[in-house]
């Protein structure tokens, strides 16, 4: 699985991306948050309400079906223009 | 048109541009948007700004289709600026084009407002004491309210 970190979050991550092998134990989105947050440095901030997550470039709402070959965006709160 | 890109830009060339290719339109209606050179924090050294292609770009395409429908546009262009942004340097820019200048400048206040709370940018600003991400001003949520519409309360520019 291919995750990217996006705005702070790969500040907290301490990089923008990384390649992992998804644990056969995980198969939901809110089951990798769980776990990204708990096995890196996040703290609770993957946790967060506002924390976005693009599953294959699309916006999903949790508990959503995710598989190791999927591309997962977690993303804070966007600010443009 | 829609570009998201690395260079910077010249508003006033892009608004030349814009018109000869809007000719024909009653109304043309344009923004701009600039990096302040200060903030609350002090002098703003940069902006850096992250997109998340290919989120960023096909979200921008169905905001400018929307408007487009919305409010009959006959042409709309959207620049946004990503990575490092000098204070002075033009960061956004949006340009519509309808019959009437009430649409046009509907539609262009709508995009601005989508491209401030939902487009997919984040926003770094740094200074002398040091950098911090960006999130939109309660007073963006509350413009982007004027506009909501879609079924899971988010703005698209649709009607």
């Amino acid at each position: 699985m291919h995750i990217v970190y996006l705005g702070k979050l790969a500040d907290i991550a301490g990089r923008p991306a990384e390649d992992i092998v998804l644990p056969a134990t995980i198969a939901t989105s809110s089951a990798l948050r769980a776990w990204l947050d708990d096995t890196r440095a996040f703290q609770g901030a993957l946790l967060h309400r506002s924390v976005r997550m693009a599953v294959n470039n699309e916006i999903v709402v949790d508990p959503h079906p995710v598989v190791d070959q999927d591309e997962v965006a977690l993303m804070p709160p966007v600010s443009g223009g | 048109m829609i570009v998201i890109t690395q260079e910077p830009f010249e508003p006033s060339a892009a608004l030349s541009r814009f018109e000869r290719h809007a000719a024909g339109s009653g109304a043309v209606v344009s923004f701009s948007g600039y990096v302040r050179p200060d903030t609350a924090g002090g002098a703003v050294e940069r902006l850096h700004l992250e997109a998340y292609p290919p989120m960023t770009q096909t979200g921008i395409v169905e905001a400018v289709r929307s408007a487009s429908l919305r409010w009959s546009l006959t042409a709309a262009h959207v620049i946004h600026r990503v990575g490092d942004i000098l204070p002075g340097e033009a960061i956004v820019f949006v340009a519509t084009a309808a019959p009437h200048r009430r649409a046009a400048f509907e539609a262009a206040d709508c995009l601005m407002d989508y491209l401030k709370t939902e487009a997919f940018f984040w926003k770094k600003e740094v200074t002398a004491s040091g950098a911090r991400w960006i999130e939109p001003r309660d007073k963006c949520y509350i413009d982007q309210t004027r506009w909501k519409s879609s079924k899971d309360g988010r703005q698209t520019c649709t009607e």
